[in-house]
């Protein structure tokens, strides 16, 4: 296959969209960098999105290429990919996984969504995370200050949240969100947001929800 | 014989990582080891200074990656250690002259007969960092009992854990014990308590480091300095030595006894 098929590049508003092909990801990676090479002066200074596709991409390649890129003076800022596993490691990286306009199938698989799906994350969320999901959100671990979860669901973490949660950030009053430590630096359900009071005694397992259109918590009891 | 390849960052500035690479690597050179620092923040370079080695620069680390010179002649030997190097930023470059790959090479090179690399991050999470943390076995975070420098901390642990530099260690450093004993500066335990990462050392607030980097002369070398002996504890842990956190808090009897019956 050519060049030109595993790497289709698009002009957009404010930067370049390069779409990779079907292959082997060494191949792509080598086919964009060649790419790169021969049109020097074009691609100087580009901010680019890559759409990936299906490729599941670990932190190290992704970073990798990030940095080949910007040895070239090119700016990698957001990653698109059908992978919720790449999508979660270029969130991890600080990258972009969205771009204003959501592609059409992305729109179908968030009306897809219902309560039986949620965005499993089995650690600590920390500082300058985003990390954004069209269903529900389970998170293992803390959520620090300076992280930021955004559900179309609801959120639950099994640790302390001490960032920002967005719960129905679509308009779903009826998410909820829950947490052993509930302390974040602020709560938003659908369009209600709230901040936390100051800590008295030990924390305990709380729950917020929209009641009467106020957000409103409670110890967390199940069931 | 392959040497180690320690970066010390932090994401804020001003929270004492010049000081703590000079330290060090003073303290492991002492120890007998071959040590290089390197100064990762082109442009801003401050650990000649600290190491009151300024006027000696005649090749810096852009000379060497650009080829105008040879690894060894931008080796600037130490005044008071003859085993020890300093491999100084350029001051008139950004930190663009340089690459991550760049990084790579250079330590790969130095390796081959240098004990310990030890590599003084800029601030920030940009360019810089990136070329500071891209050739590191170990990444030592410094923080200061502060809530703003532990959110960065916190970040700056967050990009390593997604780069896959393995878990970095914590280096808390001018801590007050007087103001926790108010309440009115965060401890050991509090920063932990966010960071969750391996505490390789504690270092008590102390004038004299001020002092001793006006001077050039980093104070790990004073026997009797609290500053300079957290620090050469912290270089035996790196050695792999089990060293047992100083007291850094004078308690009274009283005070000691009421934490016994608490126990």
């Amino acid at each position: 296959m050519s060049d030109t098929t595993l790497v289709q590049i698009k002009g957009l508003k404010d930067g370049l969209l390069v779409t990779l092909g079907d292959a082997a990801w060494s191949v792509l990676q080598e086919a964009l960098l060649r790419r790169v090479e021969e049109q020097a002066a074009f691609f100087k200074g580009a901010r680019l999105v890559l759409d990936v596709g299906n490729q599941i991409l670990k932190a190290a390649e992704l970073s990798a290429l990030r940095d080949t890129l910007s040895e070239h003076g090119i700016v990698l800022w957001a990653v698109l990919s059908n992978s919720p596993t790449t999508e979660n490691t270029a969130q991890i990286l600080g990258l972009a996984t969205r771009i204003h306009k959501a592609r059409p199938a992305e729109i179908q698989a968030a009306k897809g969504i219902d309560h039986e799906s949620a965005l499993w994350i089995d650690r600590t969320l920390r500082s300058g995370v985003r990390v954004e999901y069209p269903g529900n959100i389970v998170v293992l671990g803390d959520v620090n200050p300076g992280a930021e979860v955004i559900a179309g669901g609801s959120v639950i973490v099994w640790g302390r949240l001490r960032g920002v949660v967005h719960a129905g950030a679509e308009g779903n009053q009826a998410a909820i969100v829950c947490a052993l430590d509930l302390s974040p630096t602020q709560l938003r359900i659908a369009g209600e947001i709230a901040v936390s009071p100051a800590r008295r005694g030990q924390p305990k397992p709380e729950v917020v929800q929209l009641k009467d259109g106020r957000l409103q918590a409670e110890t967390w009891m199940p069931g | 014989m392959t040497g180690k390849v320690i970066t010390i960052t932090s994401g804020k500035g001003g929270v004492g990582k010049t000081t703590a690479v000079a330290n060090l690597a003073v303290a492991l050179a002492a120890d007998g080891k071959k040590v290089v620092c390197i100064d990762g923040d082109i442009g801003l370079r401050n650990l000649d200074v600290v190491m009151g080695l300024e006027n000696r620069i005649v090749y810096d680390i852009v000379d060497v990656v650009e080829g105008r010179c040879k690894t060894r002649q931008a080796m600037i030997r130490d005044k008071r250690l003859p085993e020890l190097f300093l491999i100084p930023a350029a001051q008139t470059r950004d930190k663009n002259a340089v690459s991550p790959s760049d990084m790579v090479r250079l330590c790969d090179e130095l390796r081959q007969d240098i004990d310990w690399i030890l590599i003084d991050s800029p601030a920030g999470i940009e360019r810089g960092f990136r070329n500071a943390i891209a050739p590191a076995d170990k990444v030592l975070i410094v923080t200061n009992p502060e809530m703003s420098a532990v959110r960065d901390a916190d970040r700056v642990v967050g990009l390593l854990e997604a780069e896959e530099k393995g878990s970095p260690s914590l280096v808390v450093n001018r801590l007050n014990p007087a103001m926790i004993k108010r309440g009115d500066m965060l401890s050991v335990d509090d920063v932990y308590d966010l960071l969750r990462i391996d505490v390789i050392g504690i270092v008590p607030e102390d004038e004299n480091v001020i002092v001793a980097s006006n001077r050039g002369a980093p104070l790990a070398l004073e026997a009797k300095s609290r500053a300079g002996q957290a620090f050469r504890n912290i270089a035996r842990r790196l050695e792999g030595h089990q060293v047992p956190f100083m007291e850094l808090e004078s308690q009274g009897l009283w005070e000691r006894l009421a934490r016994m019956g608490r126990k």
